[in-house]
Parts: C-alpha cells; structure tokens; sequence
C-alpha cells in the first residue's frame, strides 16, 4: 500500500497527542505508515509513535530544524519526500506545521488541504467550512504527496502495539537557509489542566472588556475543579490574556463535557474550535451573536452580574 | 523602504455567504470588502513608511470588484495598489495563488518587506503567505504581535506554540501579522478623494509570466452538504433563576 506520513510535532515529554490522532488514521488509510520528528527532542517519542503505528520513525534531533522560519524543516522534509515518495503527508495545525507544510508546497508544488476534518480516501479531503455549517469533500489531484492539514481531535488516537524504527534524518541547511536570529523567547507558563484535557472549559471574550475581568473565571474554575480557562481571539489580540489560551480556528480545539462561553460572539473563528463540546452555555449580552444558535443554554444577560451568582451557586452544591 | 502589503476582497464578514453550483463561493454580486484583518499589517507598514520614508504598495489577486478592497486600503494611505483578476483565476488553490503573488511582488521590484494577515477572514488556511515566501525565497517571520525595522532589519516579535519569540532578519523578508501590531486609522475624505487618482495596475496573467501549467488547480470541491445542526438549545433572558439553571446544566453533565 501507497506510505502515509505523519508530521509529529514535538512535546517537553515527546510527542504531541496531535501525532497520536493523525497516525491512527493514517494506519486506517494505509499499512506503511511512518512518523516524522524532527528538532530536539525527536528521539524521545519514538516507542509511542511506535505503539500507535508508525513502523518507522524519520528522526533528527538537529536544533536547525527548529529555526523560526521553518526553512530547514521544509528543506529537509523536502528531500526525504523526495527520495521515499509517499503519497500522503498529514500534518496537525499547529503553527510550526502550517509554516512547514506551506513552503513545503511551494518546493513540492503539492497539494496542500488545509483544516481538514476527515480523509476518506488517499485522495480525497474532508473539510467544515463556513463556521461548520458546511461540509465539503475535495478532491486532491497534482504532484505527490498530498499535504493535508488536519484539524486537532479529528480521531481517536488507538494503540496498535507496534515498534518503530528510527530513520536517521540528513538536515538540509545551506548556510543562506538559516537567516533568522532569535533574541529572545518567553513560555506561557501552563497551570492547573490543560485545555486539551479538562473536563470543563470556561472561555472569556470582548465582553469580559478587560484582563482583570478573569479573575471570574477563575473563581468559577476553582468552585467548579478540574477546569480550564481559555480565551476567544479578540481577547487574545488585545493584549489580556497569553495566545496559549486562545481557542478556535488558530489556537486549542476544545470538546470538553461543558464549555462555557463568557462574553464571546461566537465568530467562525471561534466556533471551529470549540463546537464539539458536549455541552455549550453562552452568556452574552449581545441577543444575536451567533454564539447563542450554538449553546444548549445561552444566556442573555450582564456576565458581571451572572459569572458571580453561578460561582456562588456552585460554591453552595460543591461546597468547594 | 518598499513595502508590499497582501490584501484580500472577502464576502461581507457579517453576511451570509454561500457556495454556488459550481461548488465554489459565490463572490461576483456579493457584499464584500477589504478583509478586516488586513487593515492591522497595513496600518503598521503605513506608520513606518511614514515614520523611515519609502512607498507602500497594496497587492491583491480576486474578481473584479475586488477593486473596491484595494481602493479601501488605497484610501488608508498606500501609494499605489495592484490587482490581478482574470476568470481562470476562479476557484484557484493557495499555492496557484502564491504563485500570482510572487509573480506580482516581483513585478513591483525592489520590495524589501512583505506583509500580510495570518489568515483570511474567509478562507482561513494560512498557508498562503508562508508559501510565498517560499517562492521567493525569502526569510519569513509568521504570527507577529509587533513588527518594526530597525537599523534595516526586520524586528518582530511572534506568537509560537509554546510562548513568544522576538525574533531579527534580514531584510527582504516576507511577515505575517496579528490585529496587535497596530490600531487601523479610518480612511479620511482626503484619503478617499485621493484614492481614486493613485496608480492601480491590472496586470494580466500573461504580463506577469505566468504559465498554464503554473496556474493548474490540485483541489476540486466535488460534494457540499450541511453539517448536522445542533437542535434543542434553548436562549433565555437572564433573571435570578438563571445560576441555579446551569448550575443544573453542570450538574447534568456530572462535572459537579
């Protein structure tokens, strides 16, 4: 069978769980299935690649290949493409694969799908569009391999019980590749659980009008417990809140078992990355945000006002 | 300082857009307007042009009344705008529009910088401009919550998955931006009068060099059908029942 790829971004404890997802369904599309995982650290994940069905894993822990412009990545996996010729290459959308997977089509001149939420076949993508409410099926015709960027928690990941074997990676680094310097770098630090894995997640928007404003999300998280706080675009760009809370399109795909929407109007934008929740309340002032045509209860009301006597109200049923 | 800014004609963000017959959206007699998220990349170019001397140019690939997007950002400041429209150009993919794109900012030679939105309003893969930058091979800096150049190098901060980076490269490069780098002025009557006598170039695809061959699609929508709707949720006025409400709904859900 035709090879299927999977780009596995990197994690601080090996592999994104994003890499887990996409192998799962690249060993349902394909029997020769192998993982890419290059930067440092590459290493680290192999035997979990390896147990979720990559029977080989294209390594190199070469920093080059995190440069910030993803030059090198792209040079690189261009050359391997190039030489093993698999016919698909699914990627996760995270920043630095949609940065490698795009100029990685301009050297291939591949197709490359964005935001696809299925594969159905080697040649056909999957995809929502228009905040959702659409779904259409693409065709992916022209150079091989097919480049599809899946939208994170498309699959289950499912562990096979296999063993990888490491591929030492050549990196492709001409001098003039690597341009960029970075001159500094901050980490958003992460506390409590994460966005990807509560079972509860409480999201604040515009309306909060301001970053001291979630500080009532967290006296909700805290009366409720096992809660994350994440945040709409708006939010984000204005400075309140770090880009590592943001959901939706760009950022976290939520589907906890409750996700509460405070102050958000519910822009396709956001709606992408958070409409799998089991359970969505909105609370919002706005009677037609389309955040409301989405919620199982929304709520139209002052948030200053509703946020502080649910905290109270669960504080009362939790004794928390 | 010669700047490029992308700029994109999109259905009215607040309108109801749709897929045509052909399966591709429809834009000829639709609302549209310069994508919003484009003004924040042009704005910040305008202010350092201002600030360093040079020219900004708006460049743009859509149908014909995309004109009205680059006119938009015409109105904004930018010296001269620069718009590619042809038929076979309907229903092309990221990389066939990278191509024009690069086709086009080669045309406008020297360009030093080449800014852009990180996503459009409409389509919103984000692949575009990294691809660009690859056609022209180009140092490229994505997610920028601050741009400025400074001692002719590119000075950006950028937004990543784990955190943030500041970052410098050499310029020509190729950023993309965030709406923090900057707050877009409003086009003034002066602005608006002005725009109409700015240069507005419509090359062919011929005069940019581009072949069949290059301007080939490799994605067909081939199906469209509507994705379950959600049903059963209710709206309600908020009043002194409500916390107990989704305090019931949390409890339902057994997550307390």
């Amino acid at each position: 069978m035709a090879p299927v790829w999977v780009w596995a971004d990197l994690a601080p404890d090996g592999v994104a769980p994003s890499a887990l997802e996409l192998l799962t369904k690249a060993c349902a599309l394909s029997d020769g299935v192998a993982a890419l995982s290059l930067g440092p650290g590459a290493t680290v994940g192999v035997a979990t690649l390896g147990e979720h069905g990559a029977s080989r894993v294209y390594a190199s822990d070469d920093e080059r290949l995190v440069e910030p412009t993803s030059r090198v990545a792209a040079h690189t996996t261009a050359a391997l493409v190039a030489e093993h010729a698999p016919e698909v290459v699914l990627f996760p959308s995270s920043y630095r694969a949609r940065d490698v997977a795009g100029r990685l089509q301009a050297i291939t001149g591949s197709t490359l799908m964005a935001n696809a939420v299925d594969m159905p076949s080697l040649s056909r993508a999957r995809a929502e569009i228009l905040g959702g409410t659409t779904v259409v099926e693409v065709a992916l015709e022209g150079a091989p391999p097919h480049l599809v960027m899946m939208r994170p928690r498309s699959f289950e990941p499912e562990a096979v019980g296999g063993v990888a074997e490491i591929v030492d990676v050549p990196v492709v680094a001409p001098d003039d590749l690597v341009a960029v310097r970075v001159l500094g770098r901050t980490d958003a630090a992460a506390s409590g659980p994460s966005l990807d894995d509560a079972r509860v997640v409480l999201a604040g928007g515009r309306g909060l009008g301001g970053p001291e404003s979630f500080r009532l999300l967290e006296d909700l998280a805290e009366a409720i417990g096992g809660t994350a706080i994440g945040a709409s675009r708006a939010a984000v760009d204005a400075g309140w809140v770090p880009y590592a809370m943001q959901i939706g399109q760009t950022g976290h795909t939520v589907k906890p078992e409750v996700y509460v929407a405070a102050g958000i109007s519910g822009a396709l934008q956001h709606a992408v990355g958070m409409k799998g929740s089991r359970r969505i309340v909105a609370i919002t002032k706005d009677p037609d945000a389309p955040i409301l045509r989405m919620a199982d209860l929304g709520v139209v009301g002052d948030l200053f006002q509703v946020l502080p006597s649910l905290t109270e109200e669960v504080r009362r049923r939790t004794g928390r | 300082m010669n700047v490029a800014v992308l700029v994109k004609w999109v259905p009215e963000p607040e309108g109801t857009p749709r897929l045509g017959d052909d399966h591709l959206l429809v834009r000829e007699g639709a609302d549209g307007a310069l994508d919003p998220g484009d003004e924040y990349g042009l704005e910040r170019s305008l202010q350092l042009v201002e600030r360093d001397g040079g020219e900004v140019s708006v460049v743009s690939m859509g149908p014909g009344v995309a004109v009205a997007a680059v006119q938009r950002a015409l109105a904004m400041g930018a010296s001269r705008g620069l718009l590619v429209t042809d038929d076979a150009l309907r229903g092309s993919d990221t990389l066939v529009t990278a191509r024009v794109l690069a086709a086009a900012i080669r045309s406008l030679a020297p360009v030093d910088l080449v800014v852009a939105a990180v996503e459009s309003t409409d389509g919103y893969t984000g692949t575009l401009p990294i691809g660009l930058a690859e056609l022209l091979e180009w140092p490229s800096v994505t997610f920028a919550t601050s741009l400025d150049v400074v001692e002719g190098e590119l000075r950006a901060e950028r937004q990543t998955g784990s955190g943030t980076e500041l970052v410098a490269s050499p310029l020509p490069a190729l950023v993309t931006v965030t709406t923090g780098v900057a707050e877009p002025r409003y086009p003034s009557l002066k602005g608006v009068m002005a725009a109409k006598t700015k240069p507005l170039d419509r090359p062919s695809l011929a005069d940019l060099g581009l072949t069949d061959d290059e301007l080939r699609p490799t994605q067909t929508v081939d199906s469209v059908g509507a994705a379950p709707a959600k049903s059963g949720g209710r709206v309600v006025e908020a009043g002194p029942e409500t916390a107990a409400e989704i305090a019931d709904l949390l409890a339902e859900a057994r997550v307390i």
